[in-house]
């Protein structure tokens, strides 16, 4: 194949098939461009849409923007959860010269320790360089106030604030306020759960405990949203559209923050709970279990050590007594026993026993003692209630039986909760022949219905239930709910673009009243209790001796261990937690109630509900009802006693 | 009307002193100003990058301009040398060669770096235009055969660099003189038959591991989004958000927030989709669609059957270029590294692709010149 040899050409043969083979070609050609063209057109016309969102997507980011958390207020506007802005100090890198200068300078300024700058260069590779990086997370007022003096030498270092929630009384409000902390997994996921995880997107902390969890809902607000355009790295570059957040709303609560300092100083020492009532309402105006705890260690986070201490305190300082402690109520369930009697006729006001310091059932050798050993003599029921005799009471179940008791003792509210508007809240026990049966497998033996009879036995019950069912009691039958949320405040924007404040009062559907047979049975009840206080000698007489608001009341003193046939209690020998617990109910003024209050102290050294729990319920009326002086229309002796068988003074139970 | 007609033989005798087929120039030219523009656009607005792209545009003027004065038998003259020349270049490539981007592409010379596979591009067609041309057309089988073989030592050399989309140009470039010099149909349905029973071998021998992703990107891009298969999906969000009429020039967010990758080389395509929409891919196919007809009416008023199909192969290897690259860009095809020819930022093939129009407008031009 020699280049050079002669090849004889049919030149224009090969130009036909040449042309011919690029027209072929040519033809090639133009159905490739209708293909990329058709592909083109379906892409920008046909699925056009779907791209430009797309696009969208890309670009356009939500960045969401935290709402403020509502405030929380005491009855009187007392400031009882605040927003506190707590002051960073963060620096974007790539907007500082010289970083390892400026860090260095601004550290020697401020006083930041070397452990903070160590930490700070380490997230701030791991972050991209436009984002901000803390370099301390909170700041003392004096050194913000250092820093921003000097702010103009330190470009890209800057502060920044960010609300955190701030409980001003701290401990005091901890058991009823709850705390608000950091959203964990199991936050999120019951937020997934509910669909409200995109309303938390900025939000750093939820309510764990107490109103803040129970009232999260109203305390959160709505989130707000900033459009942003950003590049591939994430960066902004310039913000589209802002949608602010909705604040949450402010709670106003029924609690008067002055009796919960009065509650808190009443009980200082001592293990306990009391609870204070508007039975008009069921508003709660005190509720303080001791000890307490400062809730503003859980909004930061609280360390380990501090929770393990907390956890571990022989005190119990997480439990709030007020609702989750059941307590024996001892003979602060006389008058709703007496209550019992009356309604189902086994006795009547008249009704007397003989009180020798004994008690005995038929056929059988224990022997149920009076807390006094030598017995009242000749009880009735006025009597019975204000010496708070055990044998009256003794008697009075055993002629009940434990059926009827239980009965009438759930429509009061024992052995349910009591539907407060915190969670966590006991049912205690309210023992009957079947829950013993379920809880047990066991007969019930007419010795427990005995025991009931003193409020003893299996009966457990919350200082919370005490106060809801001694409303119904002051009420006549006429329940109410308890609760601490007296209203809420929402922001209301007019369609000219007025705001105002609206407040809310919050709603309450009152259960179902309990309803007597005998209407006259109520006074019967109260003007006892009435005695009790009132009546000089009666058991709580001494310790409400020189009030001037007309209280009445019933004191209780449980026993925690049991005590053997022929043993003798003494608080002295015995070992602390298994004393005697103190308990007290007590209302006022005895005409139309405007309180009512429940205490229980654990363990006394000595005495019982008249000397322990009576002066912390005593304390809180004084400054409840300051200098009004009130006087009873009902006259405290209205079913006299003969006066062969008044008692001397004692200290009684 | 004469003076006009006169006029017209005047203009275009001045053209044809110099060398410079006119229409094909306004549609190189058109090309290279739209590159211009979606440079800027694409590269961050930045005057540099244009001014660099300015720079490769003058000198791949320039040395269109000078091949264009070289008479087109000259190359045939010189096509076995220069042929055997630029093999031994590629084998000192993959023995000495410089590697960039993770693979061996370049040469270098101490004072110059270059590409010998880029000039390839160019002595391929001549060397087979000059193999098949040595005899009457249409080709017999066994030159085919031979021809075939002349084909494949620079393509699977390139492809071994690695270099998939030069090697495909390659191959293309000298496939299509064997198909424009009448290879019978019955040869071109059985060499398709035999490439399909191929394509197996090569899957499984040859091709590496990200030569492979590629191809699986490319079956399922939205397997891997942000992955693999994030340059093709952008791509398409580009291209489909443009639109009928585009977003506008330098206001394509796919481009100017950079979330397209390679967007002033190879994917500059969908920049210019995504500002200018539909009427704008059609108007640049149109033109594309020129300059090859302008191409293919040189090659067939071509008086030598080695210019005919030397020009025929420069100007559907051109095509090859638009074909390729809008269709990797669009999804149709996998992504292979073939720049939009003319339009992409780079200078190498640029240059290279203007040195092949300086052979068409000396094939267009010299043609009445005997020799």
């Amino acid at each position: 194949m020699s280049p050079r040899r002669i090849v004889i050409r049919n030149r224009s043969a090969e130009a036909n098939l040449f042309a011919r083979r690029t027209f072929i070609a040519f033809v090639g050609v133009v159905l490739v461009l209708l293909i990329l063209f058709a592909n083109i057109y379906n892409l920008q016309v046909e699925s056009f849409e779907k791209y430009q969102t797309r696009s969208n997507s890309n670009r356009i980011k939500l960045l969401p923007v935290a709402p403020n958390r509502g405030l929380i207020y005491d009855r009187n506007g007392v400031l009882l959860a605040d927003n506190k802005p707590v002051y960073s100090l963060e620096v974007i890198a790539e907007d500082v010269d010289d970083i390892k200068a400026s860090i260095a300078q601004v550290s020697l300024l401020l006083n930041i320790s070397a452990d903070r700058q160590t930490k700070f260069f380490k997230s701030m590779k791991r972050k991209r360089r436009f984002k901000p990086v803390e370099l301390h997370s909170r700041l003392s007022d004096q050194q913000v106030a250092l820093f921003s003096v000097n702010q103009h030498k330190y470009p890209g270092i800057f502060v920044n604030a960010r609300l955190k929630r701030y409980y001003p009384f701290a401990d005091l409000t901890t058991h009823t306020l709850g705390y608000v902390a950091r959203i964990n997994r199991k936050d999120l996921n019951k937020l997934e759960q509910s669909g409200q995880s995109e309303n938390y997107a900025a939000t750093y902390a939820i309510g764990r405990l107490g109103i803040e969890r129970y009232y999260e809902n109203m305390l959160h607000g709505t989130i707000g949203h900033q459009e942003v355009e950003v590049n591939n790295q994430g960066r902004v570059i310039r913000t589209l559209n802002y949608t602010p957040p909705i604040p949450g709303k402010d709670l106003t609560l029924t609690l008067d923050i002055e009796l919960q300092m009065i509650a808190k100083r009443a009980l200082s020492g001592k293990r306990g709970a009391v609870v204070a009532m508007d039975p008009r309402t069921g508003g709660i105006l005190a509720m303080y279990s001791n000890p307490s705890y400062d809730g503003n260690l859980f909004v930061h986070g609280i360390s380990t050590k501090n929770y393990k201490k907390l956890l571990e305190s022989k005190d119990l300082p997480l439990i709030n007594r007020s609702v989750q402690s059941g307590y024996p109520p001892a003979s602060t369930v006389k008058p709703f026993l007496a209550l019992t009697g009356l309604e189902e006729n086994v006795i009547t006001p008249s009704t007397t026993i003989n009180d020798p310091g004994w008690y005995q059932l038929a056929g059988l050798p224990n022997k149920y003692r009076d807390w006094k050993p030598w017995g009242h003599g000749i009880v009735n029921l006025s009597k019975a209630i204000e010496q708070s005799c055990n044998i009256y009471f003794y008697d009075l179940a055993f002629k009940l039986g434990i059926t009827k008791i239980s009965n009438m003792m759930q429509r009061f509210g024992f052995g349910e909760r009591t539907g407060l508007d915190i969670h966590g809240e006991s049912k205690g026990i309210m023992p009957s022949v079947a829950w013993k049966r379920a809880r047990y497998n066991q007969p019930w033996y007419t010795g427990e219905t005995l025991s009931v009879g003193i409020g003893q036995s299996f009966w457990t019950v919350t200082p919370l239930q005490l106060t809801q069912a001694l409303t119904t009691l002051v009420n006549h039958g006429e329940r109410k709910i308890p609760h601490l949320l007296k209203a809420n405040t929402e922001l209301i924007i007019e369609s000219n673009g007025n705001t105002y404040h609206k407040i809310i009062p919050a709603n309450y559907e009152p259960p179902a009243p309990l309803v007597l047979k005998q209407e006259k049975n109520w006074d019967l009840v109260l003007n006892a209790m009435h005695n009790t206080v009132q009546k000089f000698g009666a058991t709580a007489y001494k310790p409400f001796k020189g009030t001037t608001y007309d209280a009445s009341g019933k004191t209780g003193s449980a026993q925690v261990a049991r005590i053997k046939q022929d043993e003798k209690y003494d608080a002295k020998t015995t070992s602390e937690n298994k004393r005697d617990n103190a308990m007290f109910i007590a209302f006022a003024p005895f005409d139309n109630p405007e309180i009512v209050i429940a205490v229980a102290i654990e363990n006394v050294a000595k005495g019982g509900g008249a000397t322990n729990a009576a002066p912390v319920a005593r304390q809180i009326m004084d400054q409840y009802f300051g200098d009004r002086v009130i006087t009873s229309q009902a006259s405290t002796m209205t079913y006299q006693i003969p006066a062969a068988i008044a008692m001397l003074p004692q200290e009684a139970d | 009307m004469r003076r006009n007609r006169q006029e017209q033989q005047k203009n275009h005798s001045f053209a044809q002193r110099l060398h410079i087929d006119i229409p094909l120039l306004l549609g190189i030219l058109s090309l290279l100003a739209l590159g211009l523009f979606l440079v800027y656009s694409a590269g961050g607005q930045e005057t540099a990058v244009v001014y660099r792209k300015a720079r490769s545009i003058g000198v791949a003027l320039v040395g269109m301009f000078v091949v264009a004065q070289i008479p087109p038998l000259v190359y045939r003259k010189w096509a076995v040398p220069v042929f055997v020349l630029g093999l031994l270049l590629l084998i000192s490539v993959l023995l000495f060669g410089h590697v960039g981007k993770g693979a061996q592409r370049w040469l270098d010379l101490g004072f110059i770096k270059f590409q010998p596979s880029e000039i390839m591009k160019l002595i391929v067609p001549i060397m087979i235009a000059w193999f098949v041309s040595q005899e009457n057309l249409p080709v017999k089988i066994s030159t085919v055969m031979l021809a075939f073989i002349l084909v494949l030592l620079p393509t699977l050399l390139i492809a071994k660099q690695p270099d998939l989309g030069t090697s495909l140009l390659i191959a293309s470039s000298g496939i299509f003189v064997i198909f424009l010099a009448g290879a019978s149909w019955r040869l071109i349905v059985f060499c398709l038959g035999l490439a399909s029973a191929f394509a197996p071998i090569l899957w499984f021998f040859l091709m590496k591991g990200y030569q492979k992703q590629r191809v699986m990107t490319f079956l399922n891009p939205e397997k891997d989004p942000l992955g693999s298969g994030y340059h093709i999906i952008q791509s398409k969000i580009a291209i489909g958000s443009g639109g009928i009429d585009g977003k506008g020039w330098l206001q394509g967010t796919q481009s100017q927030l950079e979330f397209l990758p390679e967007r002033h080389t190879d994917f500059i395509f969908s920049v210019f989709s995504e500002e200018f929409g539909l009427i704008g891919v059609a108007a640049l196919l149109g033109v594309y669609l020129f300059v090859v007809m302008r191409g293919l009416w040189i090659a067939v008023n071509a008086q030598h059957a080695f210019t005919k199909l030397l020009a025929g192969s420069l100007t559907l290897t051109f095509f090859v270029y638009v074909f390729v690259n809008i269709g990797m860009v669009s999804g149709l095809l996998p992504v292979v590294g073939v720049p939009l020819p003319l339009v992409s930022y780079g200078g190498t093939s640029m240059v290279t692709l203007m040195l092949g129009f300086g052979i068409l407008m000396a094939i267009s031009t010299h043609r009445r010149i005997h020799v």
